[in-house]
């Protein structure tokens, strides 16, 4: 019960004038930037985080309650009525919400996406409540070996379980931990990396790595093929959903949020993963199977509820643990760090108020989402038409002044520039980009934990298997690891066999 | 920089993007060479860490058993492995999940280096000029590159977005943004 007192201390806190307005702000600015056609998620977030610096850390998290639920609302109508996925987790959500909006159902569409976002948002971000504790309690007694193997996990995790191509995903992934080596080591006080350049003492900031590599690598990759011409944006029509449109959609969403919620919460779920079972799981137990792939309203309101319920699941290890696990939660960790508060178990107990308040105002958000969008939604399709020059040098207009803001120096914006020129080599050869966040973020942290473990045992490096919690976790590595060498031992078997039996 | 080459060597990796263009004319190429300058710069970036590494003292405490020195020896040692092993995979026709969402376009270097260059006069200028002006140029600059051809109406949204963000964010939440030559007007 402690809990949900210490939730209502959280609304308290949110339900003032004031903070409900930054709330509003939040939700309708990530809602705009969501709805921007190839911005995901984790972009409005990185783009929007300047303009939190000048805040109090309560108001900067409600407002980035705001901006994340926002964006994914935001994300799910450019995927419906563009056909353009802003991240990966809405590919899914195109498969049929595309085929509906040219059906003429985009306003059905665009409801149950928008509705099954809010169920789903509030029932994940319920079991967050009562989760995380748990996640908390367990975590306390894990020990610097045991951090240090759950971020190894995480991180070859990322790199090799998502993702078509385990060697991209790695390459990503060392790339981003090499950045994260720049800069002086915090234990001896030596530079790293930084080659005699003074701006690079203090390290890389996660914001401007991530503005550069997502907004500008974005723009770059558009500037670079503009001549390709825009995708043609289908009319909403009325947004309501009649009485059989829910019939088919409320199964769908709760199925959907009771698979996004776990897999967003352990290591590496993601949310890729939920949306597409989702899917199949909702094609296999719809009465109307011949409408999938040709506008079926279940294949959008399970994906966007799991994709939801996921979003909220990850908030679970990046609150409890200090692991992100995605690149939204990867950059609001950056965003936690920046007010000097480190995200972990101690969290719960040295800045209670403001983790309250920021779960209190992932709801608020998510309510106010539902009365906003549902009647705002051909207002947002309008942004759909702002042409192509405006919006990209807009783009770089936001990135620039954001992250000009981290530092206030000039040089940040040749990091900015670089980072988007190496966004924009990943997207040409098709590596993946989380790794690179994620590697960045938990580099450094993982460094200290194996430092910490070694100092213990003085060295020895039996010091880095601790509990039973570590040999678990370095059974499930050499699972990940082995997986493809078993799979490819059993293909040349059956290969050997079939060629025996010919 | 930007010619086409059809057999591009992997030291010069620093270039790495400037080697994407490819043959517009043939139909899908089977393997994507140009992939080789990704293993390249991951070569270097192993050389860079590497040679950085060596370079540190290691000296270690009774703190700090380690030292600063293991953790980028080892990347650099993994970065000569996963670019030893993506060469592999590039010479076997391997090729990621590249963005088809327009279609295979043909690079369009000019745009490229035009916005970039935009992008460099914002940060030489910011400091001087003030992010009002800098910002509205490098605003009106990549619209203009990116195709706007509504010169002044594409300025004078320029100059409002300048102004709008320097008085909404650096003066009403105060995210630090420089006034420069406008110091005292704004």
């Amino acid at each position: 019960m402690d809990n949900l007192n210490a939730l209502m201390d959280g609304f308290a806190a949110i339900l003032t004038p004031g903070n409900l307005l930054i709330a509003l702000i939040g939700v309708t600015i990530g809602t705009a930037v969501g709805v921007l056609p190839g911005l995901g998620t984790a972009m409005a977030v990185a783009l929007l985080l300047p303009i939190t610096y000048g805040m109090e850390p309560t108001q900067a998290f409600i407002m980035f309650g705001g901006i994340f639920y926002g964006g994914m609302y935001g994300g799910s109508t450019t995927s419906i009525l563009l056909n353009t996925p802003g991240q990966s987790s809405s590919v899914v959500t195109v498969l049929e919400g595309f085929k509906m909006a040219k059906n003429g159902r985009g306003g059905q569409a665009l409801a149950t996406a928008a509705i099954g976002s809010f169920v789903a948002g509030t029932i994940a971000t319920l079991a967050l409540v009562f989760v995380t504790p748990i996640t908390v309690q367990f975590a306390i007694t894990l020990g610097a070996p045991d951090y240090f193997a759950i971020m190894a996990l995480a991180l070859i995790a990322t790199a090799s379980v998502l993702g078509a191509s385990r060697v991209r995903g790695f390459a990503s992934l060392l790339v981003g931990l090499v950045i994260g080596t720049i800069g002086i080591d915090a234990v001896t006080g030596q530079q790293r990396l930084t080659y005699g350049v003074a701006e690079l003492a203090s390290g890389v900031d996660v914001i401007i790595v991530a503005v550069g590599v997502f907004a500008v690598g974005e723009a770059l990759w558009t500037a670079a093929r503009i001549k390709s011409g825009a995708g043609e944006i289908i009319p909403v029509g009325k947004v309501w959903m009649g009485r059989q449109d829910w019939q088919r959609s409320w199964g769908p969403w709760l199925r959907g949020s009771a698979l996004g919620f776990p897999f967003g919460a352990v290591p590496a779920g993601g949310a890729e993963l939920p949306t597409f079972l989702s899917y199949i799981t909702e094609r296999r137990l719809s009465k109307h199977q011949h409408e999938f792939g040709h506008g079926a309203i279940e294949g959008v309101a399970g994906p966007e509820a799991a994709n939801n319920a996921s979003a909220a699941g990850t908030m679970v290890p990046m609150l409890a643990l200090g692991l992100p696990v995605n690149a939204t939660a990867a950059v609001m960790l950056a965003a936690f760090q920046s007010y000097g508060i480190q995200p972990g178990p101690l969290l719960f107990e040295k800045q209670s108020a403001l983790v309250w308040t920021l779960i209190a105002s992932l709801f608020v958000g998510n309510v106010m989402l539902l009365v906003l969008n549902l009647p705002l939604i051909p207002v947002w399709v309008k942004l759909l038409r702002i042409p192509k020059p405006y919006l990209y040098a807009g783009i770089l207009f936001f990135a620039s002044m954001g992250a000009y803001a981290v530092n206030a120096q000039p040089f940040d914006l040749f990091l900015l520039l670089t980072l988007g020129l190496v966004g924009l080599a990943m997207r040409r050869f098709g590596l993946p980009v989380l790794p690179l966040i994620v590697g960045l973020i938990l580099g450094p942290m993982a460094e200290r934990q194996a430092r910490m473990s070694l100092q213990l045992s003085g060295g020895d490096l039996s010091g880095l298997v601790g509990g039973p919690v570590s040999w678990t976790i370095y059974a499930i590595i050499a699972v990940i690891a082995l997986w493809p060498l078993g799979r490819m031992l059993v293909r040349r078997a059956t290969r050997d066999r079939a060629r025996a039996a010919a | 920089m930007t010619a086409p080459d059809e057999t591009p060597p992997p030291e010069t990796a620093a270039a790495a993007a400037t080697a994407v263009q490819e043959p517009a004319t043939e139909p899908a190429p089977k393997r994507d060479l140009a992939q080789l300058w990704v293993c390249g710069f991951l070569t270097l970036l192993g050389v860079l860490v590497i040679v950085d590494a060596s370079r540190l003292g290691g000296f270690t405490a009774s703190n700090d058993p380690i030292g600063p020195k293991p953790v980028p020896i080892i990347l650099g040692i993994l970065l000569f492995a996963v670019a030893a092993c993506y060469t592999l995979d590039t010479l076997r026709g391997g090729r990621g999940e590249a963005d088809h969402r327009d279609g295979d376009a043909a690079f369009d270097w000019r745009t490229l280096g035009l916005l970039c260059a935009v992008f460099i006069a914002n940060a030489l200028l910011i400091d001087w000029l003030g992010w009002v002006v800098s910002g509205a140029l490098l605003f009106w600059g990549a619209a203009i590159v990116l195709g706007s051809r509504r010169y002044l109406t594409t300025l004078a949204a320029a100059v409002a977005l300048g102004l709008a963000t320097f008085y909404g964010f650096a003066i009403g939440l105060g995210v630090g943004l420089p006034a420069g030559v406008l110091q005292g007007i704004l």
